[in-house]
């Protein structure tokens, strides 16, 4: 397979189906940064005027938000929320120091690091059995507050994730199943910093699936987590993902269609809604043959059976 | 051909050669949550992997809160 972009045609490293195309590396890359860059023009994201924390857990998608903010010019540093959980922490945080004075630093770009154990005297599994919570959830409080406090604290404009398409098609999927309405509004890319004491928060990475926000990675020789954390195993939004994958590989463009298509229609203003019966009362009238309702002059069946009796039997 | 797996951590040795879309079927795994790598290179779908390959497949999915 070829680069399909490319006017030298060099081999191809990924073929992306949802849009028809199949990128050599340079491509790749190429197209990975026009993505984000589109995100954050089209969401209103930043400025390069902008200086942005970047929440950096270690994984391929914070770390390639990171990277990726980097070479396109923005002031970005990043935060790392070392949970205190094993072996998975201790990696995470090395890949992440690793990833700091390798490559950010050349940019003029500095390392946050928070400890929970530090300040809270245990780490995150500790904390939720004493608190009788689920870890993920004591986890998820933690690490918002962190983000958000951090951001405030040292007068960054606005705090970014890495949160891809996946993650937020999931979420979406999740939302949905159960009518929880009142999350749907926070999904959206960009969340404003509505309330003092509250930072701008966005998510460049949106417009692309976890699997080339992987490559990128893989392409521009980041060097991430590929271990999860433990505590992930068998969560629902695992479930989920693996739904939509499943979905994507049959007819891809489903999960960009599904989170895409919401998007879309949140931002539109509510349209004055008309009713089912006032919409059929509007378009239908009866069939010139047989008097069933119809849109057009003649009904679908009248012109289907007119259609057979012309041709002759065989 | 020597491929390596992960979650858990695990070799499996697979007879080649062969195209990277039939191992990632042979192995029940789906294109859209795994990378393959060969030596230090991402290949694409139709590429046709060699014995003596080294390979990798990466899953790209990771789980996590729905908070
Ligand atoms: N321990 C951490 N430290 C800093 N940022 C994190 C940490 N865990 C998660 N994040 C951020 O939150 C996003 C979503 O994480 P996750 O919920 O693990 O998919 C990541 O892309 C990071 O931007
Ligand atoms: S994104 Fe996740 S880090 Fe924290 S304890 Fe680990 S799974 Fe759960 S929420």
């Amino acid at each position: 397979m070829n680069c399909t972009k490319c006017p030298t045609s060099t081999k191809a490293v990924i073929s992306l189906p949802r849009h028809n195309a199949a990128f050599c590396k340079d491509c790749f890359t190429t197209f990975v940064h026009e993505q984000v860059a589109r995100a954050i023009k089209s969401f209103k994201m930043f400025t390069p005027a902008d200086r942005i924390l970047v929440a950096v857990s270690g994984g391929k998608d914070s770390l390639a938000l990171w990277h990726i903010l980097l070479n396109l010019g923005y002031r970005a540093d990043a935060l790392y929320v070392n949970l205190g959980i094993g072996s998975y922490s201790e990696e995470s945080h090395r890949k992440v120091q690793h990833y700091a004075e390798t490559v950010a630093a050349a940019h003029s770009a500095t390392l946050l690091v928070h400890v929970v154990e530090q300040e809270a005297g245990a780490g995150i599994r500790e904390l939720a059995n004493i608190l009788h919570r689920p870890t993920c959830s004591t986890c998820g409080t933690i690490k918002r507050y962190q983000f958000n406090r951090a951001a405030v604290e040292q007068n960054y404009d606005v705090m970014a994730t890495g949160h891809n398409l996946d993650d937020e098609a999931a979420r979406l999927l999740g939302n949905v199943l159960h009518w929880q309405e009142e999350y749907l509004d926070k999904q959206s890319p960009t969340l404003p910093a509505s309330v003092e004491g509250f930072a701008k928060k966005v998510k460049p990475l949106c417009r692309l699936s976890e699997r080339e926000i992987a490559a990128y990675a893989v392409v521009n020789r980041i060097d991430y987590i590929v271990e999860e954390c433990p505590m992930a195993k068998g969560s629902k939004m695992l479930l989920y993902k693996e739904v939509l994958n499943r979905l994507e590989t049959e007819s891809p463009g489903t999960k960009q269609r599904f989170y895409w298509g919401f998007l879309d229609k949140q931002n539109k203003p509510d349209a004055p809604t008309e009713s089912m019966a006032e919409k059929d009362q509007r378009t239908l009238a009866p069939c010139l043959s047989c008097g069933q309702p119809t849109t057009a002059d003649t009904c679908s069946y009248c012109k289907m059976m007119a259609k057979a009796k012309s041709v002759p039997a065989r | 051909m020597i491929v390596q797996l992960s979650h858990p951590q695990r070799q499996v040795e697979i007879k080649g050669p062969k195209r990277t879309k039939e191992l990632l079927r042979e192995l029940n795994l789906v294109i859209e949550a795994h990378l393959v790598i060969r030596g230090d290179d991402l290949v694409t779908e139709d590429e046709m992997l060699a014995d003596a390959d080294q390979i990798e497949i990466r899953p790209v999915i990771s789980g996590g809160s729905l908070g």
